[in-house]
């Protein structure tokens, strides 16, 4: 309820609240355990799929699940599982990406324009108001139409139309601890500005803006699945959900439901479950926000 | 009046600013909008002889002037692949898409207010419990996923409803245009036949769309609500004796409404590009998948218009916005 | 003197997180009609807890345990919501601090009037206008018909402290509870909120509830005082007597903190110590006993209040001007 700021815990601390926090939330816990699920998918991928994702098998074609083949195979009688399984490293690769640009050029723009206020301050905020103008997903449709079809692209759009939204935090949690009075102390005692800014503002404001990054997760992967489902970005073969469930869709309407479904599925509960973990890790770094 | 037009001229800085997004994003850009007019089989004298009459050999900024001269003649160009003037077949297929959105939203506030003022009166219980596990899903659907779940159970299993292939089945025939809703357009040529025929058709496209908007409405309504109950005045109205509904709705529900408009301009952001998909998803005939359709062609003019028309849709709908918070709040209005 | 309203052993527990609060313990006092009560105490004391208890108006954390309210006949704790609603406003009313957001800023005061008016005082929607117009001119509101169209950030906090008096007084109810009603407006406008409570008193014989951190404010207004430290009533009675005579060490602590037009500021001394844990189960039988200098080995005895005199009821082991 206090307005004022406490500097950050000490590591210690925040291990132990984390710990306190997860014990009385199954839910963030379930979330994490998802995570660590997702993070075996995408880094071991080929290795733990059963089939070759790519190999086609026309004999095979459009069966439903069976215990050879749990999520069925698709037209061309691919293993989905296989797809699904190998299509995390893209999906997740994407997002991971787009988020880690974002992160380092809306958090330094913020971080910026809080701490210098004036025209770098008035130049972030007329970008990030113009970058807001848009409907997001439909100029992240028109930068990857420019700038060609390539997946590095996507990642830039995505990264693009999540920049206001950094930017935007990272400034206003600038400006508090600004307010806060230690950064003046720290330039009393004779630090410099960029010292300054890297010194003592960044670290204090990185755990809401981790915070802040595995909440853009989720969006950034629906984006980037919904780009490629347009047939933007990633393209057929390549094993990704966005195409997956595109591929699939022409075949709902004929009742063969899990070419679709099982990639749907995997990208909702990976979406699902950044959220998740973001609204849990927004309970441990500020309580105060919590709903 | 005067406010209004204050309103809209503080809005035009951020409309020049998306012209020149949009004009960047096709000419600055790496890939030659020559070449890809000419064709893959053009000689390099027919893509020359495009580039100059396309105006791509002049300076940057006279470019820009011509494109923008070409703006206030509506002029947004021609579409290579149908060769038609990009202006006219936006115009075309805008009302199917503001129909859908529109409707999707509809759908949206009228499930998700309700449900958030509910979550927050009557706060740690069930209700609220369900509209916490909504909002948290909500946001996590790839609509175009759902979607498709909806059309396989509601379509191939149960049969309730009809194909995904448009606004009509391939047996009616379309209204006679007056507004370009066919569900006003119907009524008005006292149609009903049609009527439930357009209506069956935009359901689930519509449920699709709404059921992605309700997370952040029901989320805001609740958040907004439980900060409102807890308030001073709120006080005032249950110590003054004032009876539930009236303290909840015309006391607590009105002061709520302010975040949640606010927060209705991020929705329609978000529906505007989940339009796309849902358009695709269901062969919707508006202007999201035009776009697409051009995207895959390289058509460039009309990803371009469509860019331009949903960001100046987007900011007069901001605009609208904010004047509707103008009139619930007197403060704003007095410009406190 | 008849009694409106009879608080007896009004105990309440807030369950938070930290355990179980017992803000309230047996607190009881009465105010009769015409008359005015003042609940004086520091912050924290249960003053206004005390209010809300009585209104029906407490969080949702907090709860009543104990005790009676009695309103005529009618028991206010043991109210179904829906007759509590129906008292609330008309029969019993309340003012609070910082008038400006006390009321809805985005309804027109005249408005919020006659939302009360209609709900209890008979009005209807034709004639709720004009009889919110004349609440105004009555609580001496200048140009009441341009005023009732006005939103509460346009009007100053003693104007907004005069509408909130005007909704209290919209069905003329038999007593008002005014909570700090003059916290956060200037000097002046504070004698002139007073003066119109005052007034408004005497023109309906209506019991008032005086709740004040000031015992100088309770001393000039109220004809009697029950004085509060950390959930309990420590002493009540008429107010000269009391500042006369005081007989609880915690009142006298109090007058002596008190500023007083003759008394110098060098006299004046604060009360010592802060208000007790009111956590958990282990809470001493007098909660002032920490901070007492009379404390004694039997001050964690049981403690009852007692009419140490006629109408002056006090709750101590050992009171001043008593032989101990």
């Amino acid at each position: 309820m206090s307005p004022t700021i406490a500097p950050t815990a000490p590591r210690d601390s925040i291990w132990a609240h984390a710990r306190y926090v997860l014990a009385g939330n199954p839910v963030t816990l379930f979330a994490l355990c998802l995570f660590l699920a997702y993070a075996l998918m995408a880094l071991l991928g080929p290795m733990i799929a059963p089939f070759d994702p790519m190999a086609s098998d026309t004999t095979r074609a459009l069966q439903a699940p069976t215990w050879r083949h749990w999520f069925g195979t698709d037209q061309l009688g691919r293993d989905i599982l296989s797809r699904v399984i190998v299509a995390t490293r893209v999906d997740l690769g994407i997002a991971l990406a787009s988020v880690v640009l974002v992160f380092a050029a809306g958090g330094l723009a913020g971080l910026a324009a809080g701490f210098f206020g004036g025209w770098v301050d008035a130049v972030v905020g007329r970008i990030a108001d113009t970058i807001m103008a848009f409907p997001l997903f439909v100029l992240a449709m028109g930068i990857v139409a420019a700038l060609g079809n390539t997946i590095p692209n996507i990642v830039l759009a995505t990264a693009i139309i999540n920049f206001p939204l950094y930017a935007r935090v990272a400034r206003a949690e600038t400006l508090t601890r600004r307010q806060a009075g230690f950064v003046d102390a720290a330039r009393l005692s004779g630090h410099r500005d960029g010292a300054l800014l890297l010194g003592q503002v960044l670290p204090n404001i990185m755990p809401i803006m981790v915070v802040q990054m595995s909440l853009t997760m989720g969006y950034a992967i629906l984006n980037a699945a919904g780009l490629s489902f347009i047939g933007l970005g990633v393209r057929p073969p390549t094993a990704e959900w966005g195409i997956m469930v595109a591929e699939g869709a022409s075949f709902i309407v004929s009742g063969e439901w899990w070419i679709a479904l099982f990639p749907g599925a995997t990208l909702m509960l990976a979406v699902f479950c950044f959220n998740l973990l973001g609204d849990g890790l927004r309970d441990i770094v500020d309580p105060r926000r919590r709903t | 009046m005067r406010q209004v037009l204050l309103r809209l001229a503080a809005a035009l800085p951020t409309l020049c600013g998306v012209v020149v997004v949009t004009f960047l994003l096709t000419r600055v850009l790496p890939g030659d909008t020559a070449t890809y007019f000419a064709g893959p089989t053009a000689s390099a004298e027919a893509i020359e002889q495009i580039r100059r009459e396309l105006g791509l050999d002049l300076p940057l900024p006279e470019q820009f002037w011509r494109y923008v001269v070409a703006l206030t003649k509506g002029d947004l160009g021609m579409s290579l692949t149908t060769g038609q003037p990009v202006r006219a077949e936006i115009a075309t297929r805008l009302p199917a898409s503001a129909e859908l959105t529109l409707c999707a939203l509809v759908l949206a506030i009228a499930i998700a207010m309700p449900l958030g003022v509910l979550a927050a009166v009557r706060q740690g219980s069930l209700i609220d419990h369900a509209c916490r596990v909504l909002t948290t899903a909500g946001v996590s659907l790839p609509v175009f996923f759902t979607g498709l779940l909806l059309v396989y159970v509601f379509y191939f299993v149960l049969g309730w409803m009809p194909a995904p292939l448009g606004r009509l089945d391939a047996f009616a025939t379309a209204p006679p245009q007056v507004s370009g809703f066919y569900l006003i357009d119907t009524l008005l040529a006292g149609d009903t036949e049609t009527f439930r025929a357009a209506a069956a058709q935009i359901v689930l496209p519509a449920t699709t769309l709404a059921l992605f908007a309700l997370a952040p409405i029901a989320r805001i309504t609740r958040a907004s609500m439980l900060a409102v109950l807890g308030s001073e005045f709120i006080r005032t109205a249950r110590a003054s004796g004032l009876s539930g509904p009236t303290v909840v709705i015309t006391y607590a529900l009105r002061n709520a409404l302010l975040p949640v408009v606010t927060v209705l301009g991020m929705v329609f952001s978000f529906l505007l590009g989940a339009n796309v998909l849902v358009e695709k998803v269901f062969a919707w005939p508006g202007i999201g998948s035009y776009a697409v359709e051009a995207l895959i062609a390289s058509d460039f003019a009309p990803v371009q218009g469509f860019v331009l028309t949903m960001a100046v849709l987007y900011v007069l709908l901001n605009l609208g916005i904010d004047l509707l918070n103008r009139a619930i709040d007197p403060r704003a209005r007095h410009g406190a | 003197m008849s009694n409106v309203l009879s608080v007896q052993d009004l105990s309440v527990a807030f369950h938070t997180r930290a355990g179980v609060v017992h803000a309230l313990d047996r607190v009881g006092f009465t105010v009769g009609a015409g008359e005015t009560l003042a609940l004086v105490g520091e912050s924290g004391s249960g003053k206004s807890v005390t209010a809300y208890a009585i209104m029906g108006l407490l969080e949702a954390a907090g709860q009543v345990t104990g005790g009676r309210a009695l309103l005529g006949e009618i028991d206010l704790l043991a109210a179904s919501p829906a007759a509590l609603a129906r008292i609330r406003g008309k029969r019993v009313a309340m003012i609070f601090q910082n008038p400006r957001t006390a009321l809805n800023p985005i309804r027109p005061v005249g408005t919020q009037i006659a939302d009360v008016m209609r709900r209890h005082g008979g009005a209807t929607w034709f004639n709720a206008r004009d009889r919110a117009i004349e609440a105004l001119r009555a609580v001496g509101i200048p140009d009441p018909a341009r005023r009732a169209r006005a939103y509460p950030f346009e009007l100053s906090g003693g104007m907004c402290q005069r509408v909130m008096i005007a909704i209290a007084m919209a069905a003329r109810p038999d007593l008002l509870i005014a909570d700090e009603p003059t916290t956060g407006l200037d000097v002046t406008t504070q004698a002139v909120v007073m003066d119109l409570i005052a007034e408004m008193a005497a023109q309906t014989g209506m019991a008032t509830i005086l709740i004040t951190h000031d015992l100088a404010l309770a001393a000039e207004r109220a004809r009697r005082i029950a004085v509060m430290h950390a959930g309990h009533v420590v002493e009540v009675a008429e107010t000269a007597t009391l500042l006369a005579r005081p007989m609880h060490p915690y009142s006298a602590r109090l007058i002596a903190a008190t500023p007083t037009a003759a008394g110098a500021l060098d006299d004046l001394q604060s009360v010592p110590g802060a208000l007790p844990d009111l956590r958990g189960t282990i809470i001493p039988a007098c909660r002032y006993a920490a901070r007492c200098d009379r404390r004694q080995a039997d001050c964690g005895e049981t403690l009852h209040p007692h009419e140490a005199e006629p109408g002056h009821s006090i709750a101590c082991h050992h009171p001043l001007g008593v032989a101990a």
